[in-house]
């Protein structure tokens, strides 16, 4: 018995739905304008409606760059520029594991990457406070 | 009972970073169907709001709401209650039992009278004097009216509590009815679903605390940013049903392919909800995505609008020019609003002003 007598195939034919490319489209339109005016902006991919295939499909036609980082914060953050520098895939996770937001960032580097005034007082409270226990 | 601290000081003191906090927003945008960007401004506002007072009272119900709101997984349970709200009293969930219980909740409508929250899940059965369901000695009825006195606002959770739901299905041997037939005199918004999804739950409280206010409701009471659209118009498979593709059993090709599955009874036409993009259990899926149509549990009396595998009675013709005229509907909401705020919020992005929440109110 081959694979062929198995009646169950694989739709292969979704891609052909056009919604990777729309949004490929959409990326290069919000790319251009990032080089033009240094507008960063996000899209929403979980409000997109994506059949598991064309999501791939998506992760495909973006394929990976060079750079990556993680955050380890209430669950892990995935980011990684794409194949096209300034967009950035972005994916926060929860605790458990779930994607909590899926989104695409043009920028430079993606927003949250950057360390916040409030935690970079913080740590300089702790830092003074070492110091002073060690006097 | 402690004062009521804010968010920023309540995870300041759990040692909670300021990037994990816009983390969080960042999930709380996706959630509320909010601009993306917008997670900064979420996070000036969330982060000053002082934690209000949650009553939930559960009625005629079968907990499978408060089943779906402990899976929620953006943000966990724990953050929701223990971060977002002062859950003061839930029976299924809190320690306290018996008349200390009771008494928390007694305790909470006093001290936070004309402010507290109250949820609401399962209907509220009238027929002779509300004797089929009572707590702690006291009909359905009777808790909800003095419940309701002194809330700020009503959140019915689920469709039972929002239309009646399935205790309201013929021949409705214990005169159900929703809160919204029984309450009158306060804001109420129907969060609707059998049950609801649980991301919807969490993100009116979140849009409750940011904006200070109940979303946009629809004709139904139910928050537009989560029921604005139907499941059809959502849903991954709609290509196939422009393209008059349909399976037509549970098994033929048609079904193996992914097609439509319309002719096998899915009410996604004519049922509003997010589940085709917000989806279930931790985004992994959704009824249709699992290859069966969908039953329509978010609309009013979908027990009792014939079976789950019938057609819906229109051809698809009319289908068809009914959802023509809902798109059309829908991109002149879409004209209005880029008239009104989104203008703003482009200005403000071209001249790369920060976001505020006032912007995503359109003030």
């Amino acid at each position: 018995m081959s694979l062929d007598d198995i009646s169950i195939k694989v739709a292969t034919d979704l891609n052909s739905i056009g919604s990777v490319d729309a949004l490929l489209n959409e990326i290069a339109t919000r790319l251009a304008r990032f080089i033009d005016t240094d507008e960063t902006s996000m899209i929403d991919l979980k409000s997109l409606p994506f059949s598991p295939d064309e999501y791939e499909g998506l992760r495909t036609a973006l394929g990976r760059g060079e750079a990556s980082a993680r955050l380890e914060t209430i669950g892990d953050s995935e980011l990684y520029e794409t194949h096209y520098p300034g967009v950035w895939w972005v994916t926060h996770y929860n605790v458990e594991g779930d994607v909590i937001a899926d989104l695409i960032e043009i920028a430079a580097v993606p927003a949250i990457l950057h360390s916040q005034p409030e935690d970079v007082r913080d740590g300089l409270e702790r830092l003074q406070h070492t110091l002073s226990q060690n006097k | 009972m402690k004062e009521h601290e804010t968010l920023e000081q309540r995870l300041h003191e759990q040692g909670v970073s300021r990037r994990s906090f816009l983390k969080f927003c960042a999930a709380m945008a996706t959630m509320m169907a909010l601009p993306p960007g917008s997670a900064t401004a979420i996070a000036a506002v969330l982060a000053k709001v002082k934690r209000p007072s949650v009553i939930w009272l559960s009625f005629q119900e079968c907990t499978g709401c408060t089943e779906s709101l402990t899976r929620s997984h953006s943000p966990t349970l724990e953050s929701l209650i223990f971060d977002m709200v002062s859950l003061d009293y839930h029976h299924t969930l809190q320690a306290a039992s018996g008349h200390a219980a009771e008494q928390a909740r007694e305790d909470a409508m006093k001290e936070f009278h004309g402010q507290y929250l109250l949820l609401v899940d399962g209907s509220i059965p009238l027929k002779d004097g509300g004797v089929y369901s009572t707590i702690a000695g006291r009909t359905n009825l009777d808790m909800l009216q003095e419940a309701a006195e002194g809330a700020a606002a009503i959140v019915a959770v689920g469709s039972c509590a929002a239309f009646g739901g399935l205790p309201n299905a013929q021949p409705n041997p214990t005169g159900a009815v929703a809160v919204s037939d029984i309450i009158k005199d306060k804001p109420i918004i129907n969060i609707s679903g059998c049950p609801p999804i649980p991301a919807v739950i969490t993100g009116v409280l979140a849009h409750y605390l940011t904006f200070g206010a109940l979303p946009a409701l629809d004709d139904q009471g139910r928050p537009k940013a989560f029921y604005g659209e139907t499941i059809h118009d959502r849903c991954y498979r709609r290509p196939f049903y422009d393209q008059g593709k349909f399976a037509k059993t549970f098994d033929d090709e048609g079904a193996r392919n992914g097609w439509c599955l319309y002719e096998l009874g899915c009410k996604g036409p004519t049922t509003h909800n997010a589940c085709a993009t917000t989806k279930w259990n931790g985004g992994a899926g959704f009824p249709i995505e699992a290859g069966h149509g969908c039953l329509g549990c978010s609309e009013p009396k979908f027990w009792d609008v014939g079976s789950f595998y019938t057609p819906l009675p229109a051809p698809a013709a009319d289908v068809t020019a009914f959802a023509q005229a809902a798109a059309l509907a829908g991109a002149a909401a879409a004209v209005v609003l880029s008239t009104a705020d989104r203008a703003k919020q482009r200005r403000a992005q071209r001249t790369r002003q920060k976001l505020t929440v006032s912007d995503l109110k359109g003030e």
